[in-house]
């Protein structure tokens, strides 16, 4: 039961319009939730076909142009309708306002707008998959894409649509960051999370035109027979790549960098610490959202791009790998001296340190020169950016949802079923995806269908075979994850202003907010993490 | 040559180990900190875990140390430059090609592989010498692919709009996987071939046995009759192509003689026999170089050239 005497945010006003066309920026994160949970849903049940088709080699049960498809949906709804928005978009909107002891995020109805171009944007990538699919990969190298006739047009159009709705996002945080923080907040008493979440949105408004014009272009060569990238019109593939990948490599760090801002609140929270090297991890956010702009290179070492550009691209990528290992031992060491709760939130945040850091260092290989050369194109690849997305940004995503759950629905889930799930999604990821590294370096290559005619077919079974059990133990660990958090919106006990013992203003207020966000306006009296100086039942 | 590893395929070429030192090098370092951030985690999150009454107390505001900033800012940093340059030297092994490297030339499309040699053999497989740096010259007549053999460490994407190339050595006979590793369409996974690596003297009997014998107006150029015989009745050093074949030829002998095929393969393979009255002996013989499938189209084309 939500506390009846007083009005919050979910209860007032009523009715499916007051939803859909508030303004309140909960309620557009809320909505923003359920769209891209229902993306992760349909991404993750193409997923789940991959694998199931991979277990044993030969034809299992899909042919390989409905596997050409499964992978490029996968990919393509995974990246821009579900982890693009997930934590900027959903966690984001609902937290970032109340961080910053605003009333909302500086221009209400564009925030609205966005959420409605994303659907717009969704429509139309659910109308390339129902008008037949796309089978060109996520990446929609040319000329394969421009000579294919599968529904590349309106899937890239969706793609262009979308990065509208992850601009509108972008900008509303940067100006709310810089207009409306409560009195007294200075830029360093900011939470990381908000560091985090304006450093994505400089990625956001920075790169994403460039993917919006490199579509564009696409379509216009599809459509109008205008060479760009395809050779037999006059144009140049390997410039499809450049284009891509200038916005794509940034957009990397859009889907990261919010994952790393969620862990610096996660673990500072639940360790009741104040976090190490604060200013380091704030600059360190900056330092990748700009270095990340210049490294796009290093996804081409074998596309015939120049020997000096590799090697500077090589050069730059290494340089941000500095901040990055920074922000891991800044927060170990936070642990030390706190007193660390082991709570649902927190195991996911212990975890995407353990996990983020195998997706990093397995990224040295990756960016070294002359090693990249065997492991390019390889499951290797596929295993280190599952461990940097999702053993980084989703398992984030995850302990940010079980973070300000309590929050948002004003409602405790079970903790012990939330332990307990996360155990099958720690073991299910490794599972499916550290036999990857081994599968990649031993040669198979990504994007195949079938391995059954191989000199090393019985080596490869082995590790796929491995994969897809993983696979299904990670399945069923979010089936469960669902039941319990929807369970809770039900029969969950009331969870208290604050149920963690957080500084920050979000937990100061009632759960779920009210409207305004605050009853009275907050004023800033400690920063963020002075657990040395403040306990969080006086705030 | 050495097993395969528990991260790599046996290294097949000789780029293969100094690969191998570069990736097991890092894979050390990752480990090194891998564990150090995996125990560390795992350790504190023990040793400080909340006991009761804790949320009565304020904790500790250790929050900065400049000397282990500085350590796990420097250290890294010096591993970063180490690891660059390593890298890059064995990167530019990868694009330096020796000179003396055989050279295959590989055209991919949809969705095979061809491979075509030096003497105009050709195939689906990748025959290549032991022993011997191997140059490919590839280009694809549609959209990009990509070239792979993990047991030689090499991969090159292979373009519809300009060669790429690559090189490798290989000092072990066998069969090897050859992949295609960028994403070409439907038929992607089953663009996949072997390399067959032969030893130098089987090498050169394929080529022998899989060569296609060219016209004879380019073995004409190729073995260089062109310098000595001319097509259009000129004079030159040795008689003229031109309305040669059937005609009766007076020797130095004083003899004469038809020219007829037989004629025509003795002139070939053994010059100095019969010499046209008129010309020096200067000819060399082509007894241990040309086939007789050359010799033959190299006659055909010279009867080609008979004025009716």
């Amino acid at each position: 039961m939500y506390n009846d005497t007083e009005k919050n945010f979910l209860t007032h006003p009523k009715g499916i319009m007051s939803w859909l066309l508030t303004l309140d920026h909960k309620r557009i994160g809320i909505m923003y939730l359920a769209a891209i949970l229902a993306a992760f849903a349909a991404g993750g049940f193409f997923a789940l076909g991959l694998r199931l088709e991979l277990l044993n080699p030969g034809k299992q049960f899909m042919d390989q142009d409905t596997y050409n498809k499964f992978f490029t949906l996968h990919g393509a709804i995974m990246v821009f309708l579900f982890i693009i928005p997930s934590i900027p978009a959903a966690l984001g909107n609902f937290c970032l306002p109340l961080m910053l002891g605003a009333k909302d995020v500086a221009f209400p109805r564009l925030n609205l707008a966005s959420w409605y171009v994303y659907m717009l944007g969704a429509m139309f990538c659910l109308y390339s998959l129902f008008s037949g699919g796309v089978d060109t990969g996520w990446t929609f190298y040319s000329p394969y894409s421009t000579q294919t006739s599968t529904s590349v047009i309106s899937m890239t159009f969706g793609a262009f649509i979308l990065g509208f709705s992850s601009i509108f996002t972008g900008i509303n945080f940067i100006v709310t960051v810089h207009k409306m923080r409560a009195p007294g907040m200075t830029w360093y008493q900011m939470p990381l999370f908000v560091w985090g979440s304006y450093a994505t949105a400089m990625i956001q408004v920075l790169a994403t035109p460039v993917l919006g014009i490199t579509l564009l272009l696409l379509i216009m060569e599809k459509v109008g027979g205008i060479g760009i990238f395809d050779p037999e019109m006059g144009g140049d593939p390997v410039l499809f790549q450049h284009f891509f990948w200038f916005y794509s490599h940034p957009a990397v760090y859009i889907m990261i960098l919010p994952g790393m801002a969620i862990i610096s609140e996660l673990i500072a929270v639940h360790a009741h610490k104040k976090i190490f090297g604060y200013r380091l991890i704030a600059y360190s956010s900056v330092a990748i959202a700009l270095l990340g702009f210049f490294v796009w290179g290093h996804h081409m070492f074998v596309s015939g791009q120049s020997e000096f550009s590799s090697m500077v691209f090589s050069f730059i990528t290494f340089f941000i790998g500095i901040p990055t290992g920074i922000k891991i031992f800044n927060w170990m060491t936070t642990l030390v001296k706190g007193s660390i709760c082991w709570t649902t939130p927190m195991l996911y945040a212990l975890a995407f340190l353990i996990l983020f850091t195998i997706g990093g260092l397995t990224g040295i290989f990756l960016g070294a020169l002359g090693l990249d050369i065997q492991l390019h194109d390889t499951y290797f690849v596929v295993a280190h950016f599952h461990y940097v997305m999702m053993g980084g940004t989703v398992i984030a995503f995850l302990g940010g949802i079980h973070h300000w759950w309590p929050k948002i629905f004003g409602k405790m889930y079970n903790e012990n079923l939330g332990r307990f799930a996360f155990c099958f999604i720690f073991v299910g990821f490794n599972m499916t995806f550290f036999n990857q590294f081994m599968l990649g370096s031993q040669g198979m290559p990504r994007r195949y269908h079938d391995y059954s005619n191989f000199l090393k077919t019985d080596l490869f079974e082995r590790y796929h075979g491995f994969s897809s059990y993983g696979a299904m133990i990670l399945g069923v660990g979010f089936v469960i994850i669902l039941c319990y958090l929807v369970a809770s919106l039900f029969n969950g006990k009331p969870a208290g202003n604050n149920p963690w013992g957080g500084l920050t203003f979000e937990w100061s207020t009632t759960s779920p907010p009210p409207t305004e966000n605050f009853k009275d306006d907050p004023i800033l009296k400690h920063g963020p993490y002075d657990y040395d100086k403040v306990l969080p039942k006086d705030i | 040559m050495n097993e395969r590893t528990f991260n790599l395929p046996p290294p097949a070429s000789t780029i293969a180990s100094e690969y191998d030192a570069l990736f097991y090098f890092i894979y050390g370092l990752s480990v090194f900190f891998f564990v150090i951030i995996c125990s560390g985690t795992v350790f504190f999150a023990i040793k400080y875990r909340a006991k009761k009454g804790d949320e009565e107390k304020l904790t500790s505001g250790f929050c900065h140390s400049t000397p282990l900033e500085l350590l796990w800012s420097v250290i890294p940093t010096l591993l970063m430059f180490v690891i660059f340059v390593w890298g890059f030297k064995l990167y530019m092994r990868y694009f330096v090609i020796p000179a003396n490297a055989t050279e295959i030339k590989v055209t991919a499309w949809q969705w095979n592989w061809n491979f075509t040699y030096g003497e105009g053999a050709q195939s689906n497989v990748l025959v290549v010498p032991k022993g011997k740096p191997v140059k490919l010259l590839m280009s694809s007549n549609d959209v990009i692919h990509s070239l792979f053999i993990p047991d030689f460490r090499v991969k090159m994407d292979v373009l519809p709009n300009r060669y790429s190339s690559m090189w490798f050595q290989c000092d072990y006979e066998g069969e090897y996987d050859l992949y295609c590793t960028e994403y070409c369409g439907q038929q992607h996974s089953t663009m996949v071939t072997r390399v067959i690596v032969k030893s130098e003297s089987d090498y050169q009997k394929w080529i022998e046995e899989n060569s296609v014998t060219p016209a004879g107006d380019v073995l004409y150029n190729r073995y260089g009759c062109n310098t000595c015989h001319s097509l259009d009745g000129s004079a030159n050093n040795g008689p003229s192509f031109k309305n040669l074949f059937g005609k009766k030829k007076m020797l130095t002998d004083g003899s004469t003689v038809d020219v007829d095929e037989n004629y025509l393969r003795e002139s070939i393979l053994n010059p100095q026999a019969k010499i046209v009255k008129g010309y020096e002996p200067v000819m060399p013989t082509f007894q241990n170089t040309i086939s007789d499938d050359k010799l033959d189209s190299l006659i055909l084309f010279i009867k080609s050239l008979k004025e009716e």
